[in-house]
């Protein structure tokens, strides 16, 4: 049994509890039968929560302490994963990994914001959020595959860039600036994965790329709901309605063209079976990735820059 | 009894309110300092007791540093769409209809062609005025077209930023306009056309995250705020006391992020000089 259970989740819980134990009984008792009607029922219970959910809901989702995250991806999608570390300017930031590995034997540079799953791993990794020295980490990674011309992935799960006195003196708004530029003209393919929290700037900060994707259940805007609330309804109480009015889920952003595919999750969410998630993602990057390495490098610089610059609604 | 009497003058209390006659005056919010309009026009809108940069809009900006009617202005009236739907306390379209009657803008950066002493520049200027300067789809098409018009005619490219980050009504589409403009300061710099970054008071959020910290050369307004999270944001986050001149153009300037600080007065005569040395 999941040790944190949303509000939401609760009903199925139970009747899986029930079906669990059942089993137990069915041992000695002829009660195939029920277990299951019960089944079935588990799955109606669960297509019609998960298709019915609010945009709070899924930003609880993309929160859950138990979903997977992206060293738990990297270990299960790749082989011969070797983190490297550090800025080679100032200090290894925890709050992201990288390093080179392999897929489906092609060697690709992963980088991630890295959460952590208790309060003492999540001090250790900052609870995912990046200081300059993260994002200049990220950059040599990046600059590192450009130089051996391996394609990179990124994962982005992050509440945000860390808000702190040493990151602003040491150029949090300079870091995120100079990643975005840079990664507009990296001469590699770059695929984007969203497995989590996608928190504005802080995020976008290792997000340019040829393909976006989106797991099913995450949140990607330009501020988090609670945040949102505070400042437009001057009160932290109108987060359910700033995550519905932001239009921050995979579905809304794919009307916008901001993601370019969604990536389904195992019934439930990723937190309910990580090995499920993570091939299902893994059987979508080898398609992606070979799809990227057809298009010839200039071609695909260009078509980089349409894609963001297609971005925006105006009226003239 | 000598206990009694003071010896030391009275603490002067900032917030002493000094009366303002109405029509040709202002008080300056630093100071308090009266200064006429004309006085205040004379000095860039600046202080001339105290030197404290007033907040000021494109308008005064193309007064300060154009030459005499020379700002073509582009896309002038290009407007947001609300592509969100957008509702908080108030309708986003209510609120953009209503920002565009107060201020007669249309939305928080005007751009164009003008010239600087006789060298031609592509402009871009934001307004504070026009919800808190903040960067939607518009303000981000409208630099990348600026920036676009740069390569084309090879002007250098100048955008001043005043600035709160990215708006909020747009969602994750004010977001991607830092990836929409530093996309093209790409192409720009391919192209090698120099381009000045002018950040001013404020600057902070996606703005200073994209274009913003991205010049080759970064100008900063004195005693201005400039940084990626506000002051708030970061006491909320660690709880800790902000240090004095925090996140100053003073501080970044030795923190080594901005090239220069220069007096409003002398930005004209700056932005000649630094272009004539990239012409010559």
């Amino acid at each position: 049994m999941p040790k944190v259970v949303l509000e939401f989740e609760k009903p199925i819980i139970e009747l899986e509890q029930k079906v669990a134990e059942m089993k137990k009984l069915s041992e000695t008792l002829d009660i195939e039968e029920e277990i299951k009607g019960l089944e079935e029922k588990i799955q109606q219970l669960q297509e019609s929560i998960y298709s019915n959910l609010s945009a709070w809901q899924i930003v609880q989702i993309a929160r859950h302490p138990e979903r997977p995250y992206t060293l738990d991806y990297i270990q299960r999608i790749t082989t011969d994963f070797v983190e490297l570390y550090g800025d080679r300017l100032f200090r290894d930031d925890k709050a992201v990994v990288g390093g080179f590995g392999k897929i489906n034997g092609q060697t690709v540079m992963l980088v991630g914001q890295q959460k952590g799953r208790d309060t003492k791993s999540n001090l250790y990794r900052n609870f995912g959020m990046m200081n300059p020295e993260g994002y200049r980490k990220a950059l040599r990674l990046m600059k590192l595959a450009e130089k051996f011309n391996k394609p990179v992935i990124t994962f982005l799960d992050t509440p945000g860039a860390y808000p702190g006195i040493e990151a602003e003196e040491r150029g949090q708004a300079e870091a995120i600036a100079r990643n975005i530029y840079e990664m507009s003209k990296l001469r590699v393919p770059i695929i984007v994965v969203i497995i989590g929290e996608g928190a504005s700037g802080g995020a976008l900060g290792i997000g340019v790329g040829d393909r976006i994707l989106m797991l099913e259940y995450c949140w990607y805007s330009v501020i988090a709901p609670e945040s949102c609330s505070s400042i437009l309804w001057r009160s932290w109480d109108y987060k359910e309605q700033a995550a519905e009015a932001l239009k921050l889920t995979a579905k809304d952003l794919i009307k916008f063209n901001i993601i370019d595919r969604i990536v389904p999750e195992p019934k439930g969410g990723a937190h309910r079976n990580h090995e499920q998630a993570a091939q299902i993602l893994k059987d979508i990057l080898i398609e992606e990735l070979n799809e990227l390495k057809k298009i010839k490098i200039d071609k695909l610089l260009e078509l980089r820059l349409k894609k963001f610059l297609n971005m925006g609604v105006v009226t003239e | 009894m000598a206990w009694f009497k003071r010896t030391k003058s009275n603490i002067e209390s900032s917030t002493q309110k000094k009366e303002i006659p109405d029509g040709m005056w202002t008080k300056c919010e630093k100071c308090n300092e009266i200064i006429h309009k004309k006085q205040l026009e004379q000095h860039a809108y600046t202080c001339p007791k105290c030197n404290y940069h007033f907040r000021i809009g494109s308008a005064e900006y193309i007064q300060i540093l154009l030459d005499e009617k020379s700002f073509r202005e582009m896309d002038k009236k290009m407007m947001s769409a609300d592509p969100l739907n957008f509702v908080d306390t108030k309708e986003y379209k209510k609120r953009i209809k209503d920002v565009i009657k107060q201020t007669g803008l249309y939305d928080a950066v005007r751009t164009g062609t003008g010239k600087i002493n006789g060298h031609n520049v592509v402009i871009a200027i934001m307004d504070f005025a026009f919800i808190g300067g903040s960067m939607g789809s518009v303000v981000g098409e409208k630099i990348a077209r600026a920036i676009h018009k740069s390569i084309k005619t090879k002007y250098p490219l100048i955008i001043i930023s005043r600035s709160g980050g990215a708006r909020m009504m747009e969602g994750a589409l004010s977001l991607m306009q830092l990836a929409k403009t530093c996309g093209m300061l790409t192409r720009l710099s391919e192209a090698k056309v120099p381009y000045i970054s002018v950040l001013t008071d404020p600057t902070t959020g996606g703005t200073t995250a994209s274009y913003g910290m991205l010049g080759d050369i970064n100008i900063a307004e004195p005693g201005a705020l400039i940084g990626f999270a506000g002051p708030r944001v970061i006491r909320q986050a660690t709880g800790k006391d902000l240090p004095p001149g925090f996140q100053t153009a003073e501080f970044l300037l030795e923190k080594g992020f901005i090239d220069l600080i220069c007096h409003r007065k002398e930005l004209r005569e700056k932005l000649t000089q630094l272009i004539d040395l990239f012409k010559s």
